[in-house]
């Protein structure tokens, strides 16, 4: 308590001081808030705009990194921060830059990077796919164990649609939910040491081949000795696999064999989503980055110029001549960037020089998938199941 | 009720890997190479695994 009275009176003090002071300061605040640039009704300032839309990178660490929910953060100001289904209506954008068969990569523009982080998770996590979840070993005389050789089979992608499958669920294997596959290889002796492939597991729209063993000597001869599973028909008479067989992704070595070693086995295929096992994510992965903004705040020229498309190491600037002998530095690739910040490393006069910042609403999408459906195919998967989720938590609420 | 008769078990030569059929009396020694360590078969019962 002591030491605060001496500071109290000293605030006093001051204040009857500028008492004098005042009328002078105050035109100056005056005159600085009249010298601002006008700003229409219902839009944000620039460095407001700035710091709603973008995020800079210092040397020493990103400003500006949140994104702002709350409808009325700009109320003060007169702008409308909410979120608004015919805004994002107007204002989303997707822009597909490249697409193969098991790779795209597009830009989502006008997101919030929660829903862009969603359709990450889910792709990664929630579209199903099928895999081989149970192996049954009848022979494996190789160097191999059957624990390792079973797993290996379990990560094999399967390029089938998993939309024509249903969960297993405890149920009996049937032709709805079940994909058999048999391996059954064998190195002769006086060979050189042979590589088993993905490519010999060969697909049995019959179902399981081997019988169970307790029901052998009840049922006799009488009738079909009952298998593994209990198919009701052949999974080749659904027009979808009728002229096309399921196969799995080719030359994947499973193991190898030495003369007289053999394997027979089985691998019974199952629907999955990626979060019970890593086997059922259909993405290598996906992944997100946001949009790279590079600006030179000054010209930068001659020697400094190609000093500084000298500091990148993914070669974002280029030297143009602007005559006279001059060259001047611009900002050629700036999707290319890695916002390694070296270009702004090395004193205050190259932050000052340029700008780092990345987009908060566009996102460069990345997708790999892993061969059992097309990217732009799990990407509508991705959305159909947050679509669900909506529904799900609308349907709780009312 | 008479045991049934012994059925002739087959092994696998340690040294060669040729396949000798055994009959209970037999003499345990490679047909091929005379080696006298043989090993039993694995069962062909069926195991079950997870992959995972």
């Amino acid at each position: 308590m002591a030491s605060r009275i001496p500071r109290a009176e000293t605030e006093s003090e001051t204040e009857t001081e500028s008492e004098s002071l005042d009328e002078s300061s105050q035109n100056q605040i005056l005159k600085f808030l009249q010298d601002l640039p006008d700003v229409p009704m219902g839009k944000l300032s620039p460095h407001l705009e700035f710091q709603r839309t973008r995020c800079e990178l210092k040397a020493d660490a990103p400003i500006h990194t949140d994104t702002l929910q709350y409808s009325g953060a700009y109320a003060s100001v007169g702008y409308d921060n909410s979120t608004r289904l015919d805004n994002f209506c107007d204002n989303f954008k997707v822009k597909v830059i490249r697409l193969t068969e098991e790779d795209m990569e597009f830009d989502m523009i006008g997101i919030d990077p929660a829903l862009a982080n969603a359709f990450r998770r889910i792709l990664i996590a929630e579209v199903p796919t099928m895999a081989i979840e149970k192996v049954l070993i009848a022979n494996n005389t190789s160097i191999v164990q059957d624990e390792v050789l079973s797993h290996r089979l379990g990560l094999i992608p399967i390029k089938v649609d998993p939309r024509w499958f249903e969960y297993a669920e405890n149920n009996t294997p049937n032709e709805k939910n079940t994909i058999v596959f048999k391996l059954h290889v064998r190195c002769a002796k006086d060979t050189p040491r042979t590589s088993v492939k993905s490519n010999e597991l060969k697909w049995l729209p019959h179902g399981s081949e081997f019988p169970l063993i307790s029901e052998d000597s009840k049922s006799g001869s009488s009738s079909k000795p009952r298998t593994y599973t209990s198919f009701s028909c052949s999974q080749d008479s659904f027009p979808e696999f009728s002229n096309k067989p399921i196969t799995t992704m080719e030359n994947i070595i499973l193991s190898k064999l030495g003369p007289g070693q053999e394997i027979e086995l089985e691998a019974h295929a199952v629907k999955g989503v990626g979060k019970t096992h890593a086997k059922w994510s259909p993405v290598a992965t996906a992944w997100y980055r946001m949009l790279p903004e590079i600006v030179l705040l000054q010209n930068v020229e001659d020697e400094v110029a190609v000093e500084l498309k000298k500091k990148c190491p993914v070669n974002v600037f280029d030297i143009e001549d602007i005559g006279n002998g001059k060259k001047r530095a611009t900002v050629a690739r700036p999707r290319d960037c890695t916002h390694c910040r070296e270009c702004i490393g090395g004193g205050k006069e190259w932050e000052d020089r340029v700008s780092l910042r990345r987009v908060k609403n566009h996102f460069i999408f990345t997708i790999e998938s892993t061969g059992a459906l097309p990217p732009e195919t799990l990407f509508t998967e991705a959305v159909k199941i947050l679509e669900d989720k909506c529904e799900r938590v609308i349907a709780e609420l009312s | 009720m008479d045991p049934p008769p012994p059925e002739p078990v087959s092994y696998i030569c340690g040294d060669c890997g040729m396949e000798n059929t055994l009959k209970p009396g037999d003499v345990i020694q490679c047909r091929e190479c005379g080696y006298r360590i043989l090993y039993k078969k694995r069962t062909r019962r069926i195991v079950q695994y997870e992959a995972r």
